[in-house]
């Protein structure tokens, strides 16, 4: 990894940090206390926003494991997400659970449901892996509508109740940021170190070559259902920070068409790459919520009766366009432009 | 009786989903690209040649023609535009970038058309429902599955008979192995995504005709389409339109014996058996796979 001059490492430990420098220290401290101090800067809609970039961030990490570091393409986030949702909501419905003691179940639950979705990547990959968790994203839903009606409400909304703490109700967006926020920072911690662990450097052989991986003494087998588990349980965790934040739940929220978002976030951010979660999901939240502001600005300058959806229209459209123009102008993402930016301003200003 | 009955509709339903199948083929044969976009494109041409007959009085005739001449332009620019900067691209980026094209095909169609349901003009395709004995066969099902089987047919001939059809076969043998005997596979892959986009739209006139078009969901039943082509193989012509008729037919006898619920997923069940099974499919070819 590039480091500034005149930083060495003594001891093992210090090699291993991930926080280097002192000014490393500071930036990082000033960082968290500018989390911290958000919720009172910011209000209403941005909050809102803010929250809902942190679940997708928690989310997008269990799909940078999968499909950034393993190479197993998933087109059913959304879906273990569903199942992680509504795992704690009944649980906490139905068995009077705390959401703290609820949500660690509900992962598990997810994880297990993650486990058997990804049996059929020991035979296959690729673009029929790929197939395989898009037939999941059909039949989890379908299974939440259909199979207990009685207990998950079918197709209409589930009231998921606020968790507590200590007497305090977590209704607030402002609580709930600091809950979303925390679990955030936390999993993206979690990420980083699976990533420059055995079992990251695992993944990323296998998502190279199988095969040549497997001759090299790697289990493909374990490590490709440890991959399918880890993403999720983030998946699962995300869904119960999503039943919580939008109090709320129907299978509406967990389409396919968020599955694909997701993997978008992930090529525009850059695949692999933890920063790059982060970037992917503030950028595309970022737009789709820059175009409902757009969108009635634009159809202002349109004909009368026309343009009435626009801002429907619009995001779907933007999505679109940047992810194709993140594949053809920068394959690897926000995290390349970030790293390119990081050595400029290291060398600034002498070019190298 | 009602088994004749599930096993007719499914045929005729599994013409269309074998139609669609079709049009993923026809890409997937020679560019190995898979075109999650299909359902976008169809939708989007279909509702062009509503609008043909409905806004502009064109008959329907003149209508088809004119829409699926749109749906070549159509394919051509996404090939074009989308595709082509993403060449020998790995298969995720390939995945993406057609996503990406639906997104932005979507959101277009959004945007025109908004959420309405649109149906083309009642009693379009002349003829009615057809009744023999106690069975019935919805007519503009049976054109569907018809023209399923002349494009089938005719696609066949065109991959088997013509020289454009023997080029588009060694392309998806090998794309070096095409350059190098000289042929142009950019072209290739221009006309196969023209090609496809046709017969795409023609499975999309056929759907508005029987239910009707809305951009929120049409789309999504390109998604049957799906386990068509992974049973039948993904790179057979004959194993789409196979896959296709098995599918609608399962589906329906699903829907009609076990719970009429289970018929929406009773495809992806499928597809899932058949990728733990054999995931080359019924007539797909094996891939030995080499480091």
């Amino acid at each position: 990894m590039w480091r500034p001059c005149g930083v060495m490492d003594e001891t093992y430990s210090e090699d291993l940090a991930i926080v280097r420098t002192p000014e490393h220290w500071m930036l990082t401290v000033a960082a968290l206390g500018m989390l911290a101090l958000l919720p009172f800067l910011v209000s209403g809609v941005t909050l809102n926003t803010l929250n809902y970039i942190a679940i997708t961030i928690v989310a997008l990490h269990g799909v940078n494991i999968l499909t950034g570091l393993t190479g197993q393409i998933t087109l059913g986030q959304a879906s273990f997400m569903a199942i992680g949702a509504y795992a704690m909501t009944m649980m906490v419905r139905y068995w009077g659970l705390s959401f703290w003691v609820a949500t660690p179940l509900a992962m598990a639950v997810t994880g297990l449901a993650g486990v058997v979705i990804g049996l059929p990547s020991l035979r296959i990959k690729g673009f029929y892996l790929a197939m395989a968790t898009l037939a999941a994203q059909f039949i989890v839903p379908w299974m939440i509508v259909n199979i207990r009606p009685d207990l998950t409400g079918g197709t209409d909304t589930m009231t998921v109740p606020a968790p507590t703490i200590g007497g305090f109700h977590l209704t607030s967006q402002q609580s709930i940021f600091y809950l979303s926020a925390t679990i955030a920072v936390l999993s993206t911690v979690f990420a980083r170190n699976v990533m420059r662990s055995r079992f990251g450097r695992a993944f990323v052989a296998i998502r190279d070559n199988d095969v040549a991986a497997e001759i090299m003494g790697i289990r493909v087998v374990r490590y490709k259902l440890l991959s399918f588990w880890l993403c999720s349980l983030y998946a699962g965790l995300a869904g119960c920070l999503y039943a919580i934040w939008m109090r709320g739940i129907s299978v509406e929220h967990f389409t396919l068409h968020e599955s694909i978002w997701y993997l978008g976030m992930l090529i525009v951010g850059g695949m692999g790459s933890v920063p790059g979660v982060i970037l992917g999901a503030i950028l595309i939240r970022g737009l789709t919520i820059l175009v409902t502001y757009i969108g009635p600005w634009i159809s202002g300058f349109l004909p009368p009766g026309t343009g009435t959806v626009i801002e429907l229209g619009l995001g779907p459209i933007v999505f679109g366009l940047v992810v194709l123009g993140f594949l053809i102008f920068e394959p690897r993402g926000l995290a390349r432009i970030w790293e390119r930016f990081k050595t400029f301003y290291r060398l600034w200003p002498y070019s190298y | 009786m009602r088994f004749l009955q599930y096993l007719l509709t499914g045929l005729l339903t599994g013409g269309i989903y074998g139609l669609i199948g079709l049009a993923i083929v026809i890409i997937y044969k020679s560019t190995k690209v898979f075109n999650f976009a299909v359902g976008a494109l169809m939708t989007f041409c279909a509702l062009i040649c509503v609008g043909l007959v409905v806004r502009i009085g064109l008959p329907f005739w003149a209508a088809l023609p004119a829409s699926l001449g749109f749906a070549c332009v159509l394919g051509f620019l996404t090939e074009r535009l989308g595709m082509r900067p993403l060449l020998a691209q790995p298969i995720l980026t390939l995945i993406m970038a057609t996503l990406a094209i639906e997104s932005i095909l979507y959101g277009m169609m959004v945007i025109i058309w908004e959420g309405y349901t649109i149906s083309f003009p009642h009693g379009l395709l002349p003829g009615k429902t057809i009744f023999i004995g106690p069975l019935f066969i919805p007519h503009e099902f049976l054109y569907a599955f018809v023209v399923a089987v002349i494009a089938f047919v005719a696609v066949g001939l065109f991959f088997f008979k013509t020289h454009t059809g023997l080029k588009m076969r060694v392309t998806a043998e090998s794309h070096e192995v095409a350059m190098a005997l000289g042929i142009n596979i950019t072209r290739i892959f221009s006309m196969s995504w023209m090609l496809a986009a046709a017969v795409g739209a023609l499975a999309g006139v056929f759907i508005g005709n029987r239910l009707g078009l809305q951009v929120a969901i049409t789309p999504s039943l390109a998604f049957k389409a799906l386990p068509a082509i992974i049973f039948g193989g993904l790179d057979s012509v004959a194993g789409a339109i196979i896959g296709g008729f098995t599918v609608g037919i399962v589906e329906k006898l699903a829907g009609g014996y076990i719970d009429p619920n289970v018929a929406e997923i009773t495809p992806y069940i499928i597809l899932l058996l058949v990728l733990i099974v054999r995931p080359q499919g019924l007539f797909g070819e094996e891939r030995i796979e080499r480091i």
